[in-house]
């Protein structure tokens, strides 16, 4: 029954779409958990998810919804970019209202609850080859972004004064990588669902981070651990028919824990 | 030429005059000390040499050009503020973003590059611990990191700004010796930002005082006086020299006796 499975193009296409999205998420993922913005990520995922609902109340598709509402957070907070407790309560209120609206929303919705499901916990085997093209696209923009401003960015969310101090223009930074990472969750909302994005932006990241102090082998490490997750997640999936976001996230959870061991250990 | 020129500088915030006219030359080889009680602008001085705060009136010049222009010329030591435990960095990715930090793109660091941010390490004496999580690291052997962090790119003017606060003193030995001994090798000048001038007394070939509303320059034997100080803060100053140290008692907030740790 596995191999018949493995077979089905549906199965296909929902392994490359995991793949394409561990790679961006494990790779914003090394930026967000160094700039200690981990918080923000659930933020922007569950301000999509409100995002999403409003598009099904006014019957255009989820999808656009979400990205508006990722980006619309992403830019809020990229602008403000609050430090500390101050931004810690800034996002907590703003996403419980945001949620709020979200439930107002979904009951106003009277069409099919799955779809409402579905953001919340995924639907990575209902992915279409055009869904897919999509997220391939979307991809590309976030991985040569964070090419683009790997040093400034790492410079800047390690030693913020030193950085600013060398020209390094800290504000519009912060604004470039919370768009990047609205992008980033608005794509790990279609795998996992809102609920589950920090298993694929937050978890991989922390795991390659209690592995080792090198950035960049950090960063591959990530991606790594979050493909290997999510692909794992996908195929035991297929084996027992529990929840494809349940795996992911057991698979990543136990790679942090196994790292946080061997940092213990070392 | 001098390698800085600040020329009638003034900076106000609001209603609130920090200085009108501050000006000041720094030579190549010198060392000047920036003292003062808080809130008379010594961060902001070095701000405005960073070419990140505008003044309000005036011009500071570094080599001649503004200081935006050549920012990553001037090695800059930032408060001393230890690292969370849990930070996933080496030390020389720390020191290597005093290099190329600034610049887009991931980077190759070059051969020549890689050995010269050995070659920093090694002057600070760090090379030992380079490789290793900066988290771990106690608060003197990261300010020792900083330090190579603002040499590696080999500039024509450190700005340090508070840079031994909370430091032991064995450390803030070290610390100002590295930098003296850069000075003296290369000749580049220091600009060193502190609320105790001892550590840094036999170093100092300059001192710039910041009180309320006023300001003086000379030799710390010349500005370090009685006179001097109770010109400045416009009341009874009262400044001893207790076994080669400088105790200076009746500034209204008598910074320098209780010296250790002021919260900034």
């Amino acid at each position: 029954m596995f191999s018949d499975l493995l077979a089905q193009h549906f199965v296909h296409t929902a392994l490359e779409a995991g793949a394409v999205v561990a790679v961006v998420s494990g790779a914003i993922g090394i930026f967000v958990v160094t700039r200690g913005a981990s918080f923000a990520v659930h933020a922007i995922s569950e301000l999509g998810f409100t995002g999403a609902a409003g598009a099904l109340v006014v019957g255009i598709d989820p999808i656009i919804g979400m990205i508006g509402g990722s980006l619309l957070v992403g830019l809020v907070l990229g602008v403000l970019s609050l430090r500390g407790r101050e931004r810690d309560s800034a996002i907590g209120a703003v996403l419980a209202f945001g949620l709020g609206l979200g439930v107002l929303f979904l009951s106003l919705y009277h069409g099919y609850a799955t779809q409402a499901t579905n953001l919340l916990f995924g639907s990575i085997v209902g992915v279409s080859d055009r869904q897919l093209l999509e997220l391939s696209l979307v991809s590309l923009v976030v991985v040569a972004g964070l090419a683009m401003l790997y040093r400034p960015l790492l410079f800047a969310s390690i030693d913020p004064e030193v950085a600013a101090a060398r020209g390094v223009p800290l504000p519009a930074l912060s604004v470039a990588v919370f768009l990047l990472l609205a992008l980033t969750t608005a794509e790990a909302i279609q795998v996992v669902g809102v609920l589950l994005v920090l298993t694929l932006v937050i978890t991989p990241a922390a795991a390659a981070q209690r592995l080792t102090a090198r950035p960049l082998l950090a960063l591959a490490l990530g991606i790594a651990i979050a493909l290997v997750s999510t692909e794992g997640g996908i195929l035991l999936s297929l084996e027992k028919s529990w929840p494809t976001s349940f795996f992911i996230s057991a698979v990543s959870f136990a790679f942090y824990v196994a790292a946080r061991v061997y940092d213990r250990l070392r | 030429m001098s390698v800085v020129s600040v020329e009638r500088l003034g900076l106000r915030f609001g209603e609130r005059v920090l200085w009108d006219d501050l000006t000041f030359e720094l030579e190549r080889h010198e060392f000047l000390a920036v003292l003062g009680p808080n809130g008379t602008g010594k961060t902001s001085l070095l701000r405005i040499l960073l070419g990140l705060l505008q003044p309000t009136s005036g011009r500071a010049l570094v080599d001649g050009r503004p200081p935006a222009e050549l920012r990553a010329r001037i090695g800059y030591v930032p408060q001393q503020r230890v690292f969370d435990r849990d930070v996933s960095f080496r030390g020389r990715d720390l020191v290597r973003f005093g290099l190329d930090g600034h610049r887009f793109g991931i980077g190759r660091l070059a051969r020549a590059d890689r050995a010269r941010i050995d070659r920093v390490l090694d002057d600070v004496g760090a090379t030992t611990y380079g490789d290793a999580p900066v988290g771990r690291l106690s608060g003197g052997e990261q300010q020792r990191l900083r330090i190579a962090q603002a040499l590696v790119a080999d500039p024509t003017l450190i700005l340090a700004d508070e840079p031994l606060l909370s430091l032991d003193l064995g450390y803030q030995q070290v610390i100002t010796s590295l930098l003296d001994e850069r000075r003296r090798r290369a000749g580049t000048p220091v600009i060193f930002v502190t609320h105790d001038i001892n550590p840094v007394l036999g170093l100092v070939d300059r001192v710039l005082y910041l009180a309320p509303g006023a300001w003086a320059t000379g030799t710390p034997d010349e500005v370090l006086t009685s006179e001097t100080l109770s010109e400045l803060y416009r009341t009874d100053v009262d400044v001893l020299r207790v076994r080669g140290r400088v105790v200076v008692v009746g500034t209204p907030d008598d910074q320098h006796v209780h010296h250790v740790d002021h919260a900034h």
